[in-house]
């Protein structure tokens, strides 16, 4: 999808006003990556209707497809403010593991020393299973809110430190040098040449931790399993298979994976959108 | 202007040079020579071991220590990839604390200069290897340097666009009249650009011999076809020869 939205702009940067043929304003070699993943989604979806329908399971067993939308649209309120919570959480921890992950990557680049105390730290935090570490958290924090910030942050925030510690150290060594000659400084170096030489891998690392926040966020929340109306959809998948309202469950499901799903693609066009004009990765080759 | 230094480490043995204001010298050599290990000790990127370098014409800071205006070729074009050609030209200026408009007038002028007028805007991906290795000279010149360190530049292109790049650099360096110091492991690339070819042998590195090339400027393509630069290419071919045999 990100790329169906990203090549016109391509086209258009290559010459004024090319020659491609464009079908509901879609260059024409787009549209198979949308349709054909759509046309597998749509049998899929008939075979699971029909297969409930003509086997006449019970929809606390598995749903039909239609019963979970109107589900979806029946208890829309509910599960659109759960949601809302979620994203909130997921999005806070984003931007945290983000703003601290590029922080603690500049110091770890500004000193071998830090980087070796403190990495191995990381790594732990990294490996540790959250299910495992998220009860003690939501104990020693008073604000669950903020508890379940905290969970979804440490699953997030390790790929885009390793990957920055990464970007950052792999500046071009003749450009390293070339800044030296003309007696940079260290803020200079980091401004003008390390950042942006780290771009690509703190995006792809980004584009990694928006799903993890989002893993972190559920995961998080059936540890804390807070009810009310503060809560988000991991409470409502929690509550909804206690009351074998599986119908909601799989609505539930739904909305978590739509969530993924645009986070993913949200990120992937930011990614594509500041590297478009130089790294590889979002360059098309011609011909 | 002279230098000299002697480096006692196993890349450069007694190596001792003079060069001239506004010379034209060629570091000529097999691989492993040393000869860019001489070009980065010359830079300032790193310390002789032993010997030092002179740099009578150059500004001295608070300190005492020379500041020559240097720019650097490398061996890659060496740009920055999410930068367009102007600021990669402009980066030393702006290293500098120069004002934007002011450095990206000089950034223009030094493209201009190397024949990429209408280009500033263009993202190196977009350009050829002999352009990009142009936009690297750019942002050499860019400082008006006194000396212009120069690294195998030419080597990875192909033979016509580094004829062109030759007669280039040699009619922007009689124009502007800096010191060149150009290594190189061609002989008819360093016959055909320098005043003097400097001939270095491997292990320990060292200079075994100085050629005077005594042509006159400008070189063109006649001089390329001629008897007298046949005949320098053949004794410049026999000191290499030797170098690598000794």
């Amino acid at each position: 999808m990100s790329e169906a939205i990203a090549l016109p702009r391509l086209e258009e940067e290559a010459q004024p006003r090319p020659a491609v043929r464009r079908i509901v304003g879609l260059p024409r070699d787009a549209w198979p990556r949308i349709l054909m993943p759509l046309i597998i989604g749509i049998v899929s979806l008939a075979a699971w209707e029909a297969a409930v329908r003509v086997n006449e399971v019970p929809p606390w067993i598995v749903p039909a497809p239609s019963v979970i939308w109107a589900t979806l649209l029946r208890d829309w309120h509910t599960l659109s403010v759960s949601l809302w919570i979620t994203l909130q959480i997921t999005f806070a921890a984003l931007a945290v593991a983000a703003g601290l992950g590029l922080v603690l990557a500049i110091l770890f680049a500004q000193s071998k020393w830090i980087e070796l105390s403190l990495f191995p730290y990381a790594v732990v935090l990294q490996v540790t299973p959250i299910v495992a570490i998220a009860p003690l958290i939501i104990i020693w924090v008073d604000d669950v809110r903020l508890a379940l910030l905290i969970c979804a942050w440490i699953v997030a925030f390790f790929p885009i430190l390793s990957n920055t510690t990464l970007g950052l150290n792999s500046a071009d060594h003749n450009l390293r040098d070339l800044f030296r000659l003309h007696r940079a400084s260290r803020l200079q170096e980091l401004l003008f040449l390390r950042l942006p030489a780290a771009m690509p891998l703190f995006l792809a690392g980004l584009r990694i931790s928006g799903g993890l926040a989002l893993i972190g966020a559920i995961v998080a929340e059936f540890v804390a399993g807070t009810g009310g109306r503060a809560s988000g959809l991991a409470y409502r998948i929690l509550e909804s298979g206690y009351q074998l309202q599986i119908p909601r469950m799989f609505a539930a499901l739904f909305l978590i994976c739509m969530t993924g799903i645009a986070i993913f693609l949200v990120l992937g066009l930011v990614q594509h959108l500041v590297l478009r004009h130089w790294h590889e990765s979002a360059i098309r080759r011609e011909g | 202007m002279e230098k000299r230094f002697t480096n006692g480490t196993l890349a450069l043995r007694g190596v001792d040079l003079d060069i001239g204001r506004g010379d034209f010298l060629s570091l000529l050599g097999p691989s492993g020579c040393g000869k860019s290990t001489l070009l980065r000790i010359l830079a300032g990127l790193i310390e002789p071991s032993a010997g030092s370098l002179d740099w009578p014409t150059a500004v001295h800071d608070a300190r005492g220590a020379a500041q020559p205006k240097l720019g650097f070729v490398f061996q890659e074009p060496t740009l920055m990839p999410w930068a367009t050609a102007l600021a990669n030209v402009a980066l030393p200026l702006r290293l500098e604390g120069m004002a934007r408009s002011e450095r990206e007038h000089r950034a223009a002028t030094a493209l201009a200069r190397v024949g990429l007028a209408g280009f500033e805007t263009a993202y190196p991906r977009a350009l050829s290897g002999g352009m990009k290795m142009r936009v690297s000279i750019a942002r050499a010149l860019v400082t008006s340097p006194d000396i212009l360190l120069m690294d195998e530049p030419f080597a990875a292109l192909d033979e016509i666009t580094r004829f062109r790049l030759n007669n280039d650099l040699l009619s922007i360096w009689q124009e502007a009249g800096f010191t060149v110091v150009f290594v190189t492991h061609s002989v008819f690339e360093s016959v055909y650009l320098s005043e003097r070819v400097v001939v270095m042998a491997a292990r320990p590195g060292r200079v075994v011999r100085e050629i005077a090339i005594e042509a006159p400027y400008p070189r063109d393509e006649a001089f390329r076809t001629s008897a007298d630069y046949a005949a320098l290419c053949r004794t410049v071919s026999q000191s290499l020869g030797e170098a690598i045999a000794a």
